[in-house]
């Protein structure tokens, strides 16, 4: 006990979550989930929809309690506080915003709950609307205003108790494309200016990617992998992770050579030739993973002098037939399909103007890559 | 011109009016027509050959007569026999009313926070007693309440009391009555209001630091509020015009209108008398649920 004490001082995590389990009727929604999360974070939870996320979400807040594990914030544990003692607030999916109240009162509800003096609680409101740019709104019922100023009023009211947890359940969800990419943005000024830690649920990794300080990546009820966005892109730690982030060639082969500076990875589709630091034995099976973006394409074979590593000719280099292309303005999307029948995704810059005229469908082109560019995945 | 040629092209003929039409139809033929028919009796004096009321409008040497008759009108509101049974009608209406609420809500809210494999057989089971004639139900009160009824003989044989309690033909076996009869009919509107409830504004509540109870209060009762008025109503308004429950477990200190419009029509055989109370009776009802409606309606538009 008195260790614990202590360890609850300087090198604690802020909030800490050992082996939680969720177990509904017999379905296990959360298996066994541990994770720790610094003051000050803006941590994601990023996962398809029944992968666990949401439920954990709600142990945080406190409406499911867990069937086993800990939940510890600033060192307490607090499964057995209910709810409404908890220093966390939530803000809803669609945000669930009180109909019958004004935007005022829906702010006040939580301070007036609190019995803070009327003055104290009037001037936070205001402090709050005023955060939010929302000011002139407060009289207003949560049906007249807009999809973003609502979002805007439930980030408002989930802050205004100054809470030392802030949890967003797809804070974004309910908006539309346009709109979220700039609430992004004014939602990680907000959070960022309170200075409060934060814990957001979404399936839309873009939203994860471009808010998040860490993500936690979930399936199935468990954490797969949990990383700062460069990290979960670049270095996934399994296949789910690299399919589900973004989009990805997965090529399966067995390592056929293993040198100090290099392996060397048979599959079907080539020789793929990897500088950065893998080991493993001869044979072993393994997918090779390969952003459609890190993908070069041309129609001469690529040369020696292009190639800046001293890679033999042959290596990390296929042959294909363009069988459809997205154009999209920024950039273009191929579909390459192999001589081995497999398609390849490869995605281009379009840096310079008409750069996307030289390639055309039914071209046979060569696609290369660089062998720091992959990444090797055994599970 | 124009509205003719459209009546004769059957252009009006759509879908949207085929729908309309015909609950118009009966409420114009089964309510106005009735009520317009009544208030013109209420305005007739009984007539001197036998009929139970005369006519308004006579020709007669080619004059026309027009002979509206107001004094029944007077009458009611001067006479306190009347003026005291509208308000106590009111009354009884209002503590069924009050009562049926404080027993229905929970009610309601537990079928609707129940599971919803559950809620069909709570349905049945607040239907369960319109399977059952209604004077029989009103019937069986009586044997419970009588002196020697059953509940008297229960509390005795516990020796609770020794005398029996005189409970029959008082306020307390009326309210009983009424409230047990109009029960269904402030559950049903309010579970069909509260099962709809989104579970997210309790959830809301509770995360920002309300009480349970406070949950209740603050954000239950006042998003449940269109069921609270539709139940209430619903109890409320036949509630005032009953006739067969204080008829059968009221007393003499139970007076309701229902009972004065009886003597009116069967006793007295006053035809425009009767007529005059009915159109009292509704006008008590309908106008302040006008204005209520209206007061609504402005209400919404504001927002």
């Amino acid at each position: 006990m008195s260790k614990e004490r202590a360890a609850a001082g300087a090198g604690q995590p802020f909030l800490l979550i050992r082996n939680l389990v969720k177990d509904f009727d017999g379905v296990r929604a959360v298996n066994d989930v541990s994770v720790e999360i610094n003051k000050g974070e803006i941590f994601a939870l990023l996962g398809s929809s029944g992968c666990g996320k949401s439920t954990l979400l709600r142990m945080l807040a406190g409406f499911e309690t867990p069937t086993s594990g800990q939940i510890q914030l600033a060192g307490q544990d607090i499964i057995a506080v209910p709810p409404y003692q908890r220093p966390i607030n939530m803000m809803f999916q669609s945000y669930a915003l009180f109909p019958h109240l004004s935007v005022w009162d829906n702010i006040a509800f939580g301070l007036r709950r609190d019995g803070l003096p009327k003055d104290e609680i009037a001037a936070r409101v205001e402090q709050m609307l005023k955060l939010v740019q929302l000011s002139t709104y407060a009289k207003r019922k949560p049906h007249q205003l807009s999809g973003g100023q609502q979002q805007r009023v439930a980030l408002a009211r989930s802050l205004a108790k100054r809470p030392q947890l802030l949890l967003l359940d797809e804070p974004l969800g309910a908006l539309d494309k346009k709109l979220r990419e700039q609430t992004q943005m004014e939602l990680v000024g907000i959070i960022e200016e309170v200075g409060v830690t934060c814990v957001m649920v979404t399936h839309d990794q873009d939203e994860a990617m471009s808010m998040a300080t860490r993500i936690a990546v979930m399936s199935e009820g468990r954490i797969l992998q949990v990383g700062a966005p460069g990290e979960i892109y670049e270095t996934p730690n399994c296949r789910f992770v690299a399919d589900f982030i973004g989009s990805v060639n997965m090529f399966e082969g067995s390592v056929s050579a293993d040198e100090p500076d290099h392996v060397v990875i048979d599959t079907p589709e080539g020789q793929h030739y990897i500088t950065h630091g893998i080991t493993g034995t001869l044979g072993m099976p393994v997918s090779v993973a390969v952003r459609p973006e890190k993908i070069c394409l041309q129609q001469q074979a690529p040369t020696q002098e292009q190639r800046a590593q001293a890679i033999e000719h042959g290596y990390n280099c296929v042959q294909g037939v363009i069988t459809a292309l997205a154009y999209f303005g920024n950039e273009t999307h191929y579909h390459l399909r192999l001589d081995s029948g497999k398609v390849l995704k490869v995605s281009r810059t379009n840096a310079a103007r008409h750069a996307d005229s030289v390639l055309e469908r039914d071209q046979r082109v060569f696609a290369w890559w660089d062998g720091a560019d992959v990444v090797v995945l055994t599970s | 011109m124009n509205f003719l040629k459209q009546l004769v092209t059957l252009r009006w003929l759509t879908g949207r009016t085929a729908v309309i039409v015909v609950p118009f139809l009966w409420l114009t033929f089964a309510f106005l027509v009735p009520f317009l028919i009544v208030m013109r009796i209420s305005f007739t004096e009984p007539d001197a050959g036998g009929n139970p009321f005369g006519t308004l409008m006579t020709l007669v040497d080619g004059v026309i007569t027009l002979k509206i008759k107001i004094a029944n009108y007077l009458f009611i509101a001067q006479d306190d026999l009347y003026v005291l049974t509208y308000l106590s009608s009111l009354k009884f209406a209002a503590i069924t009313t009050v009562l049926c609420l404080i027993i229905g809500y929970p009610f309601a809210y537990f079928m609707a926070r129940s599971r919803s494999t559950v809620r069909p057989v709570l349905m049945m089971m607040v239907m369960l007693p319109f399977w059952t004639s209604f004077l029989l139900r009103i019937y069986a009160w009586k044997g419970i309440l009588a002196n020697n009824g059953i509940l008297n003989h229960i509390l005795m044989s516990m020796g609770v009391i020794t005398e029996p309690l005189h409970l029959m033909n008082t306020q307390f076996s009326l309210i009983i009555g009424m409230v047990y009869a109009y029960l269904p009919f402030m559950i049903l509107p309010l579970y069909a209001n509260l099962v709809k409830m989104d579970g997210r504004f309790l959830e809301a509540a509770a995360d920002l630091g309300a009480t349970p109870m406070q949950t209740f209060w603050r954000i239950t009762v006042p998003l449940s509020k269109s069921g609270i008025i539709a139940g209430s109503m619903l109890v409320f308004i036949p509630a005032v015009g009953e006739y067969v429950i204080p008829e059968l477990l009221g007393g003499p200190e139970t007076l309701m209108i229902g009972h004065v419009l009886w003597d009116e029509f069967f006793t007295n055989n006053d035809w425009p008398m009767a007529s005059s109370v009915t159109v009292v009776v509704i006008l008590l009802i309908l106008v302040p649920m006008a204005i209520f409606n209206k007061h609504k309606a402005e209400q919404e538009a504001r927002r």
